[in-house]
C-alpha cells in the first residue's frame, strides 16, 4: 500500500460518514493512542477512528479491506503485551464509544453489553440482582470487556470460576469484510464449531467485537481468607498442593515471595510478616456453612505443612486489608524501583521450586532484582523484574532476562503467557513454544477469517521468517534443561 | 493399563489418505455413531492409541490418549477422589475419551460446572496434512496462540485426529443429595432459574413429568443447609436417576418418535410445540419427542434464542443448521485450514 492511500483515499472516505470528532489525524490527537499498558512499545497510529454504531464499524472495515489498510482494534488500552500497539500505516479502531450495558437478564443470569463497557461496571450493574461477573483481572476498574474477550483475561479467581472463555456465552463481531456475525447468545452452546472459544483470546486477529453476552453468577454468601507465612518457598508450594489434594478449590490462592511481601507491606501496611520467605493467601467462598467448614480445614492443613503463622480475617475489613497488599503488589514494586517489567508465564505447579531457583540465578547473572507474585492455584507466575530505563542498555537486558524466564516456563511444560497475551511482547517466544507446523496451522486459522492479514498484523503469531531470524526455535526433547519432565 | 502411543502410525495413515484423497472415518468404540449417522468412509481406528500419559491430582490435570476408555479415566480419578466435572455421558461401555471430546458431550452438571470444552486444557492432534501438532498445554491459564485445542471439542473429528487430551479435573463433592418437588414444567423453569441465581450448591436440575429433580453437591453441612432452605423430598434413588438421565436410559428416551435436542436460554418459556418434553440443565437443554415438521422445530427454537438438533431419526446423517451464511463460510474455511484435502469424516456436514 502506498503511504498516500491512508490520508488521500481512506481519510476522506471515513469523513464522508463519520462525524468530524470520530476521525483523528493530527499528531496531537493521535498521541494518546501510541501505546497500551505496555508503554515500552510506542508507535503513533496513521489514523484513529471512534465509531459508535455497529454499522459504522462495518463500514470502516469494508473500507479498510477495500484499500488494504491494516486495522488495530483497541478497548481501554490496559493490555500488558502491546496487543493494541498501533501501526504507522494503519487505522486504530477504538471501541471506547461502545460503552452501553444493553441488558441485564436476572432470570437467565446474563448481561449483554457493548465491548467498551468496563469489566467492573458489569458486576456493578448486576449487583442489585445478587449477581456478578466472575473474571476479575487486576485492571477491572478500567479494562473493557471487549479487551477481556480479545485477551481471554484471567484474574485471581480463575481456578474456581474460570477465565473469560468460561464466562462468555455470546459475541457479535464484524469480519474484515464488514459482515456481522453472531456467535452463541443466552444459551450454553451453539451448532457447529466452537468459534466462541476460538475467538476468545484471539487478540484482535480474527474480527472486531461489537457485542458481548456474559454469564452472571450468584454472589457467594460469604468469603473468608487465611494468610499463612512460610520460612521457605518450597514449603509454601507444598501447602498449595496439600490444599488441592484435600479436595478444596479456593476462590483465590495467591503466593508472594519476600521481596514482593516487603514492597507491599511498605506500601499498604497490610500487616504482612516481612521476614517470611513466602506468604499464601487462601480465600474460600460459598455458603456460610461451606466456608466455616473449609476454613477450619485449610488452617489445619497450612499448619501441618509447616506454616510459621496462620491468620484468618476477623471481619470483612481485615479480609480486604489482607488482599490490599496482594492487589497493590505491582504499584508497590513500582515504588522501590524506577521501572519494573511484569512477566506472565504459567508452569505446572510441581516445578515451582525449580523455576524460582532458576529465576534467582538469572537475577544474579543479569544483575537485576526480581519480586515474584504468583497465582498459585493455577500456576500463573508474575515475576516483576526491577530495572531503570534511564540506565543505558538496562531495558534490553531486562527484556532478554524476561525472555529467558518465559523459555524456562516452556521447558518445564508451561506456557509463555497465562493471561496477558502474546501481543508484540512475546512474539519471539512463540517460536520457542510452537514449531513451524503449529505456527503454520495458526496462520491458516487466521487466513480463514482474514485472508489479507489486515487485522492486527504482526501480533500474536510470528511469521516463520521471524522465528528463523530469532534463531531460537521450538525446543525439542532431549535438548532441554529438564529432560526428565513429561512434556505432553 | 499400559500406555500405547501410536501417534506416528496414525499420522502416516492420514498422510497416505491425504495423498490419495481417500476419506477417513475416525472411529473409537462407535458408541456415539448414532449422533453422526453413517460416515461412509474407511475407518481410522484410534482405539489402539490409549493410556493415561500423566495424572497430577494436586494440579487437577490429567492427560490421556484419545483411545483410552472413559471408564478407565473415571476410575483413575475416583481413586484420588476426583472426577470429570462435565459428567460426560458414555452411551456405551467402551466409550473413549476422544469420542467424548470430539462430540463435546456433557451431563447434568454442565450448567453449574461447565461443558467438556470448558475442561480442555490442551490437545495433540494429527491435522489433515498428517502433521502432529500440539495446542494448549497442561496448565489452567494459557493464552499463547489461538485456542485450537478447545476448538477440537465438538468438531466431530472434522478438523483432525485427536491424539492426547489434557483436561482439568475437579474434586468429588463430599456429599450429594437429590431433592424432588411436584410441580408443572412452567413453574419448574421459574424455580430452577431463581435458585440458580442464589448462592446454593446446585449441581443438576431437571423436570420430567410433573416432578422437578434438584441435585445438591458440596460439603455435608452445606448440602444439609441448602436442603432445609429449599425443602422438597429427599430422593434415595438420586445417583441412579442422574446416571439414567445422562445416558438417555430413562423411559422418556425410549420409543421411535424423532428425538430433538433444544438448546435455549434456560429461563425461556415452554415452546409452543406439541410433544413430550424433558427439561435438563436447569432449562437450558430440553429434549423433545415430536412429529412436528422439522422446519417448525428449528423455527421455534431459533425464535426462543437458541437452536434445535434432530438427534434420532433413522438412517440419516446428522446435519447442523447454521442459519448465518457468514458462519457457514467461516466454518468451511476453518475446516479447509485444518484438512485441506477434505479427508476427515467428509459426510458430516457442519456448515
Amino acid at each position: 500500500m502506498p503511504p498516500s492511500v491512508l490520508r488521500e483515499s481512506l481519510l476522506p472516505a471515513l469523513r464522508s460518514f463519520l462525524p468530524a470528532s470520530a476521525v483523528l489525524d493530527t499528531e496531537e490527537n493521535l498521541h494518546p493512542y501510541e501505546c497500551d499498558g505496555l508503554s515500552a512499545y510506542r508507535q503513533l497510529p496513521g489514523l484513529v477512528v471512534l465509531p459508535e454504531t455497529t454499522e459504522q464499524v462495518q463500514h470502516i472495515l469494508r473500507l479498510c479491506s477495500a484499500y488494504r489498510v491494516p486495522v488495530v482494534a483497541r478497548g481501554a488500552g490496559t493490555g500488558l503485551s502491546g496487543g493494541a500497539l498501533p501501526l504507522a500505516d494503519g487505522v486504530l479502531l477504538s471501541l471506547a464509544k461502545f460503552n452501553r450495558i444493553l441488558e441485564i437478564d436476572p432470570l437467565n443470569r446474563t448481561a449483554t453489553v457493548q465491548p467498551g463497557v468496563r469489566n467492573l461496571a458489569i458486576s456493578e450493574a448486576a449487583a442489585p440482582h445478587g449477581l456478578y461477573y466472575a473474571p476479575d483481572p487486576s485492571s477491572q476498574i478500567a479494562c473493557s470487556i471487549g479487551g477481556n474477550v480479545a485477551e481471554n483475561a484471567g484474574g485471581v479467581h480463575c481456578l474456581k470460576y474460570g477465565l473469560t472463555v468460561h464466562n462468555v456465552l455470546g459475541l457479535k463481531f464484524v469480519t474484515i469484510d464488514g459482515e456481522l456475525v453472531t456467535l452463541g447468545g443466552k444459551v450454553l452452546d451453539a451448532p457447529g464449531y466452537d468459534l466462541l472459544a476460538l475467538f476468545t483470546g484471539s487478540e484482535g486477529m480474527l474480527g472486531v467485537i461489537t457485542e458481548v453476552t456474559v454469564k452472571l453468577l450468584p454472589k457467594p454468601e460469604r468469603a473468608q481468607v487465611a494468610l499463612a507465612a512460610f520460612d521457605d518457598l518450597e514449603k509454601a508450594g507444598h501447602a498449595v498442593a496439600a490444599i488441592i489434594a484435600a479436595g478444596i478449590i479456593p476462590a483465590g490462592l495467591e503466593m508472594m515471595d519476600n521481596p514482593a511481601i516487603r514492597a507491599a507491606e511498605d506500601y499498604v501496611h497490610a500487616g504482612y510478616p516481612v521476614d517470611a520467605q513466602a506468604i499464601l493467601l487462601c480465600e474460600l467462598d460459598g455458603t456460610n456453612e461451606e466456608v466455616s467448614e473449609g476454613i477450619a480445614q485449610v488452617r489445619a492443613l497450612l499448619t501441618n505443612q509447616g506454616a510459621t503463622e496462620v491468620r484468618t480475617a476477623r471481619d470483612d475489613a481485615e479480609r480486604l486489608r489482607m488482599w490490599a497488599g496482594r492487589k497493590a503488589a505491582f504499584p508497590a514494586v513500582g515504588r522501590i524501583s524506577p521501572d519494573y517489567y511484569c512477566m506472565d508465564g504459567t508452569i505446572p505447579r510441581q516445578h515451582l521450586a525449580t523455576v524460582l531457583k532458576r529465576i534467582s540465578e538469572l537475577s544474579r547473572e543479569y544483575g537485576l532484582q526480581v519480586a515474584n507474585v504468583f497465582h498459585a492455584g493455577d500456576g500463573n507466575l508474575h515475576p516483576l523484574i526491577l530495572y531503570d530505563a534511564n540506565k543505558l542498555g538496562e531495558l534490553e537486558r531486562t527484556e532478554e532476562f524476561g525472555g529467558k524466564i518465559l523459555e524456562l516456563c516452556v521447558e518445564v511444560g508451561g506456557t509463555i503467557t497465562g493471561e496477558h497475551g502474546v501481543g508484540m511482547e512475546k512474539i519471539n517466544q512463540m517460536c520457542v513454544q510452537f514449531n513451524f507446523a503449529e505456527l503454520t496451522q495458526f496462520h491458516a486459522i487466521k487466513t480463514a477469517f482474514d485472508p489479507h492479514g489486515l487485522l492486527n498484523p504482526g501480533k500474536a503469531v510470528p511469521t516463520l521468517h521471524r522465528c528463523a531470524e530469532f534463531g531460537r526455535m521450538h525446543v525439542h526433547g532431549g535438548k532441554l534443561a529438564f529432560p526428565e519432565i513429561e512434556r505432553f | 493399563m499400559t500406555d500405547n502411543d501410536i501417534a506416528e502410525q496414525l499420522a502416516q495413515a492420514v498422510r497416505k489418505a491425504a495423498a490419495a484423497r481417500t476419506p477417513l472415518a475416525i472411529c473409537g468404540s462407535g458408541s456415539k455413531h448414532f449422533l453422526a449417522g453413517e460416515l461412509g468412509a474407511a475407518a481410522l481406528d484410534v482405539t489402539g492409541h490409549r493410556g493415561i500419559v500423566s495424572y497430577e491430582p494436586t494440579e487437577l490435570v490429567i492427560t490421556a490418549r484419545a483411545g483410552t476408555l472413559l471408564r478407565e479415566i473415571e476410575a483413575a480419578l475416583a481413586a484420588k477422589n476426583q472426577m470429570l466435572g462435565f459428567e460426560p455421558p458414555h452411551f456405551g461401555p467402551k466409550a473413549t475419551l476422544g469420542g467424548t471430546i470430539a462430540c463435546n458431550l456433557s451431563g447434568p452438571r454442565r450448567p453449574y460446572c461447565g461443558a467438556a470444552r470448558d475442561f480442555v486444557l490442551g490437545t495433540r492432534i494429527v491435522n489433515g496434512k498428517g502433521e502432529i501438532l500440539k495446542f494448549g498445554g497442561q496448565v489452567m491459564k494459557n493464552v499463547a496462540g489461538y485456542d485450537a485445542s478447545r476448538l477440537m471439542a465438538g468438531s466431530y473429528g472434522t478438523l483432525g485426529v485427536l491424539l492426547d487430551i489434557s483436561l482439568k479435573v475437579l474434586p468429588k463433592p463430599a456429599q450429594e443429595s437429590t431433592l424432588t418437588f411436584e410441580m408443572s414444567a412452567d413453574e419448574a423453569i421459574r424455580k430452577m432459574n431463581t435458585w440458580a441465581g442464589q448462592p446454593l450448591p446446585l449441581s443438576a436440575a431437571c423436570h420430567l413429568g410433573d416432578t422437578l429433580y434438584i441435585r445438591l453437591s458440596g460439603t455435608d453441612t452445606g448440602v444439609r443447609a441448602a436442603h432445609i432452605k429449599l425443602g422438597g423430598e429427599l430422593d434415595t434413588r438420586g445417583t441412579a436417576f442422574w446416571q439414567e438421565l445422562r445416558e438417555h436410559q430413562l423411559m422418556f428416551f425410549a420409543g421411535e418418535a424423532p428425538l430433538w435436542r433444544l438448546s435455549v436460554p434456560a429461563a425461556a418459556p415452554l415452546l409452543d410445540l406439541p410433544g413430550k418434553y424433558l427439561l435438563d440443565w436447569g432449562g437450558a437443554q430440553r429434549w423433545l419427542q415430536t412429529t412436528v415438521a422439522e422446519a417448525d422445530v428449528h423455527r421455534a427454537a431459533e425464535a426462543a434464542g437458541g437452536h434445535a438438533t434432530l438427534l434420532r431419526i433413522a438412517g440419516r446423517p446428522r446435519s447442523m443448521r447454521l442459519s448465518n451464511p457468514v458462519t457457514s463460510r467461516l466454518t468451511r474455511e476453518l475446516r479447509r485450514a485444518f484438512d485441506p484435502s477434505a479427508i476427515f469424516n467428509p459426510s458430516l456436514n457442519l456448515a
